[in-house]
């Protein structure tokens, strides 16, 4: 059945895109939400039974061969795809979670005038981020990579009328594409390297290489960079929090749930090449760990409810490239998967608390909003308490599984992942304290009208809280008695696997320093905002230094301004209005003018009529042709 | 014999479109460029995608000086003639809203161009191929002086003389060649055969090579380019960007490296500097350009830079250098049809709004969604997203690049990132944010636009999801030419 059904996954949503992106303007709005969630639930139930059939057979790996794309020389790129445990788990996340979001996107964009690009969009997105995880090889990787991209731009500038939406479409498709060039440029030394670019070529022939040699620190460090564009690393992050322009389910699918999580895929596929290089995985795990704190004092002072999580994906993605950096690469999925739970929901949970506002998302307005959304509250209570790190819910053991390694390879980098769950923590309280409890701080007007979302919204709340309070159970350690079925299950797919040699008195002590962490984190919040009443305070009024870097996100877009596209701008008027209209185009002026001085004896000629010129070719051609026939005749 | 009917309909089509009045003028010019297309479709269903030259014509012409009238189409050729075949048709469409005084004159001139193109690109003669280049040249220079912007004839001047400049150096060198001939000919194959030292070598490379820079342009013979590009009627600027500069890529690969193989060897070093320098100094130009027309002009620059480079990279390799120099093939066509593309959607607005400017547009996508997807879908295959066109090229002449110095690799691997800098800038200034009082009235795509600008959108996305037929109709060509001009080197040393 995988050989023969695998293709549908992909080909549903392309369908789905097609079709809708036709009928976009003639559908009902009913007929369009039932086309693009149906041809996602489609891909659910198929990659579902796929999983099954995998689960059941000895075989592990599956490629099946499309046809051939680029075939040049010794360059052979067939489009092919892997099923694997990595790439089946992978299309569980995102058909699983994609038709949630689906779904949830019928009742919200309920009153948008794009409804139908909308899904036809969405549905383009699934296909691109299916052929990223399917590619049987770095150049179809590349196809989803960049094709998700695309999509990615298409809905952060999917209200492109506000033209600070539209720059902030552009600003994630430019930043993503530094990062592609660096993949690119990785994936070419690959090919020169290992003759190939099929994973399974490339990995059987690294596995037989020395750890620390130039070339694979290189190829690492090159596809690391694009890692860095994709997954929002810094110093390429700034653009994930701008994406929050786009519609929120948007935010929770592809800038939470799954595109983001697209770097650490890849890298958790090259788990071969990576863990032959020390170098890289040392620049991994501290740009992680810097992007995880960065990204997390960021957040502490936001007072847009979805810039909080814009901030937060950062940070959690940080985590997961510092699990990836010390070599815990089943962790790192791990997260990614209660990730995708826990964030999804949370987005769409923000969502639902803007859908009631009307497109309010200050938090300073909100407050008290616990009685009138129950069920948005209760389900982003239970996310909260996830992604805080608080047993027994998902976040806690993937969490902890990372800061374990991290403690075994760096005590350093632990103690800061450490704090750094302490922040989240923190921040994710302050967003659900100011957000539901108090005293509701926003317009009259808007108050009347406050109301639970409809069931299409609700029900995919409902669906990812279940998840996210027991996703943790897939990946149960040791020390619980658990069995690590994610672990096993990937170890199928040859992703490298690192036993923690840490005995359970310290395992217990870790988790319970973290727990303790999380839970002084909650309780200041709850002092601060719950009991003080503590309001952040509007935009215009002063600001402690630490707070003003905070709030002002340590300036980057600033600073990147200043040493990066000024001066590029200032290049590009130098270089047409001096170098090229003055320097070279002057040099060929003056060798025109010299030639044409130089030739006084030729003036009756230089008429400078080129249509003289013109003529007298023309007349050599004709003179030429009679010629011809003459000397037939 | 097809080949001379390929060859000399569109010159029949001239002259017979000359002769004809108005809307008649407008659907002669059309019906010929489409019955070419159709001779070409049939040469290409009897074309066998093998190393032979085919469908060869060979008559002794001035048999006093051994020139012939020496014609045939190989895979190399076979790319250049589908490319001219398809883009003259959409660019005579394009025309089809639009009104050009002297109309007979104006359709008469592209067909004749047509004629010149595809003598250039089927010649195998010399002095043949020097007609053609000038041929090509004369009614192009006619249609940008009568039809062109307030500034045609001093920016016309300069580009004539540019080129005339460039193309009195390769007859010089075509001159030498023919004397240094033992048969005293200009046989393409003779040519070949020349065994010439170094010194030689070097100044032919330099002859030839100036023209074909000038044309293409590579940096830094590419002032005229951005004057010509902007000031030039639309169809004009198609013609120019579409297909003529292809004239200097195929140039290199036909006469300049099997001719001159020692030559090139030791210039190529420069010619990748330039080519890269270019592929640089362009993009970043195109960040600010004001005028849409300039800022895609100088975005032509940067991706012939790349063009140019993987030629120069890939050349000596044998069969290490196929990548790069199918990607060249494949580059041509893509190349060709995205900017043909791009050209008349800044056509069709400047048609409807009489300006380019940058600044002065906006919010189009609201008013005209048809025209957005298009326009969309042409930028995409410009910055060579995964999936069009531009990508199978631009991969291979990335990895070509990249396989001749790595460094120099990456620094052409900029264009990657430079042109979402500047073409996803001017779509959102020109195609996103608020209407304004001027782009209130655009109206969306209609007619013959639609037909023009859906074929280049689905040859975008068929290009690059399929490319098989194209890499496979050329590779046996390049694979030769590759093998000779290794031999011939290997020869030498």
């Amino acid at each position: 059945m995988i050989n023969s059904l695998l293709w549908l996954i992909p080909l549903l949503p392309l369908l789905g895109f097609v079709i809708n992106g036709l009928g976009r303007n003639t559908f009902s709005k009913n007929l369009i939400g039932f086309i693009g969630s149906g041809v996602i639930l489609a891909s659910f139930a198929l990659s579902v039974a796929l999983f099954f059939e995998l689960g059941a057979s000895t075989q592990k790996q599956f490629i099946i061969d499309l046809f051939d794309w680029i075939s040049v020389g010794n360059l052979h790129i067939p489009l092919s795809f892997l099923y694997d445990p990595l790439s089946s788990i992978m299309l569980l996340i995102i058909t699983g979670v994609g038709f949630l979001i689906h779904i949830y996107s019928v009742g919200y964009m309920n009153d948008d005038a794009g409804f139908g690009k909308f899904f036809s969009y969405l549905n383009l997105f699934i296909f691109f981020m299916l052929i990223l995880v399917l590619g049987s090889n770095y150049i179809v990787m590349f196809i989803g990579w960049e094709g998700v991209g695309l999509c990615s731009y298409l809905l952060i500038g999917f209200w492109y009328t506000n033209s600070n939406y539209a720059s902030a479409a552009k600003k994630a498709f430019v930043m993503n594409r530094i990062g592609d060039l660096g993949f690119l440029l990785g994936v070419f030394l690959i090919f020169i390297t290992f003759g190939s670019v099929e994973f399974s070529k490339v990995f059987p022939l690294a596995a037989g290489m020395m750890p620390g040699t130039a070339t694979i620190t290189f190829i690492t460090l090159l596809l690391f960079i694009g890692a860095c564009g994709k997954s929002a690393q810094l110093p390429l992050f700034t653009w994930l929090p701008d994406a929050m322009a786009g519609p929120t389910p948007v935010s929770a699918l592809i800038h939470a749930a799954t595109m983001v999580t697209a770097g650490i895929y890849m890298i958790a596929r090259s788990s071969i090449l990576f863990d032959l290089a020390p170098t890289t995985q040392d620049v991994i795990a501290i740009i992680g760990t810097a992007t995880a704190l960065i990204a997390a004092i960021i957040a502490l002072t936001q007072t847009d409810i979805k810039k909080v999580l814009a901030y937060s994906t950062v940070s959690q993605l940080g985590y997961m490239f510092l699990g990836l950096g010390v070599g815990a690469y089943t962790g790192s999925f791990f997260h990614v998967l209660t990730h995708a739970f826990f964030k999804a929901l949370l987005f769409l949970g923000a969502g639902s608390v803007i859908h009631a506002m009307h497109h309010e998302q200050d938090m300073r307005h909100m407050g008290g909003l616990r009685s009138k959304l129950k069920i948005t509250f209760a389900t982003m209570m239970i996310g909260t308490i996830a992604i805080a790190g608080l047993p027994p819910f998902s976040g806690f053991f993937s969490k902890d599984e990372i800061l374990a390694h991290a403690y075994q390879h760096n005590k350093v980098l632990w103690a800061i992942g450490l704090f750094t769950a302490f922040l989240t923590a923190f921040y994710m309280f302050r967003m659900m304290y100011l957000t539901f409890f108090g005293k509701y701080r926003g317009t009259h007007h808007a108050e009347s009208h406050i109301h639970e979302s409809p069931k299409t919204m609700t029900f995919p709340l409902i669906v990812l809280a279940v998840l996210a309070a027991i996703g943790g159970v897939i990946n149960i350690p040791h020390v619980f008695g658990g069995n690590e079925w994610l672990a096993h299950w990937l170890s199928g797919a040859g992703i490298a696997q690192h036993e923690l040699g840490l005995d359970h008195t310290t395992e217990f002590a870790l988790m319970g320093v973290s727990v303790l962490a999380a839970l002084g984190a909650t309780l200041y919040a709850y002092t601060k905002y719950v009991k003080n009443a503590h309001i952040p305070i509007a935009d215009e009024s002063k600001r402690s230094l630490f707070a003003k870097i905070s709030y002002n996100k340590f300036y980057l877009d600033e600073i990147y301004d200043a040493i990066i596209r000024k001066p590029l701008d200032a290049f590009s008027t130098f270089f047409y209005r001096i170098i090229d209209k003055k320097l070279i185009d002057g040099l060929v002026n003056g060798l025109g003018f010299t030639a044409s001085e130089g030739s006084k004896g030729l003036r009756l000629l230089q008429s400078g009529n080129v249509g003289f010129y013109i003529f007298m070719m023309v007349f050599g051609v004709v003179a030429l042709l009679l010629y011809t026939y003459l000397s037939i005749a | 014999m097809e080949l001379l009917l390929l060859i000399f309909l569109p010159l029949a089509g001239a002259v017979i479109t000359s002769l004809l009045n108005g809307g008649a003028a407008k659907i002669s010019a059309l019906g010929f460029a489409l019955l070419s297309l159709c001779v070409s479709i049939f040469l290409l269903s009897k074309f066998t995608p093998n190393a032979n030259m085919q469908f060869v014509v060979n008559y002794p012409w001035i048999q006093q000086l051994g020139i012939s009238f020496h014609v045939g189409i190989d895979g190399i050729s076979m790319i250049t003639v589908i490319l001219t075949n398809v883009l003259i048709p959409l660019i005579i469409l394009s025309t089809f809203n639009r009104e050009y005084k002297n109309e007979n004159a104006f359709y008469a001139l592209i067909l004749f161009m047509q004629c010149g193109l595809l003598l250039v690109f089927t010649a195998l003669d010399g002095f043949l191929f020097y007609i053609g280049w000038e041929a090509a040249l004369i009614p192009i220079y006619f249609i940008c002086a009568m039809w062109g912007g307030k500034d045609r004839i001093k920016v016309n001047m300069k580009f004539f003389v540019y080129t005339i400049a460039g193309s009195l150096f390769m007859l010089l060198g075509i001159i030498y060649l023919y004397l240094q001939n033992p048969a005293h000919n200009f046989d393409i194959n003779a040519f070949y055969s020349l065994s010439l030292d170094s010194d030689q070598q070097g100044w032919i490379f330099w002859a030839f090579f100036i023209a074909f820079a000038i044309k293409m342009p590579i940096f830094p013979f590419h002032t005229w380019q951005p004057d010509t590009y902007t000031e030039a009627p639309a169809p004009g600027t198609m013609l120019l960007s579409g297909i003529m500069l292809k004239m200097g890529i195929y140039g290199v690969i036909r006469w300049l490296l099997p001719v001159v193989p020692q030559g090139v060897q030791d210039w190529a070093h420069l010619a990748i500097i330039l080519s890269v320098i270019g592929i640089v100094y362009a993009s970043i130009i195109a960040f600010t350009q004001k005028d849409a027309k300039r800022l895609v002009a100088y975005s032509s620059i940067a991706h012939v830079g790349l063009i140019a480079a993987g030629i120069f990279a890939s050349y000596n390799l044998g069969n290490l250098g196929q990548q790069g120099m199918q990607g060249v093939m494949v580059q041509m066509l893509s190349h060709g049809i995205n900017v043909v593309g791009l050209f008349f959607v800044l056509d069709i607005i400047s048609s409807r709004l009489k300006t380019n400017k940058i600044e002065e547009l906006g919010g189009l996508a609201k008013v005209a969604p048809h025209l957005a997807i298009t326009f969309l879908i042409i930028v995409l295959g410009t910055v060579a997203l995964p999936g069009t066109n531009g990508f199978i090229g631009e991969f291979l002449l990335l990895f070509s690049v990249y396989n001749y110095n790595a460094w120099l690799g990456a620094i052409a691997g900029f264009t990657i990132i430079f042109g979402a800098v500047y073409m996803f800038r001017m779509y959102q200034k020109v195609m996103l944010g608020t209407t304004n009082d001027l782009t209130i009235t655009f109206t969306d795509i209609k007619g013959t636009e639609k037909i023009v600008l859906y074929t280049i959108c689905v040859l975008i996305v068929a290009m690059g999801v399929y490319p098989k037929p194209i890499l496979h109709l050329s590779e046996a060509s390049v694979q030769q030419l590759l093998e000779q001009v290794n031999q011939k080197l290997t020869g030498l040393n």
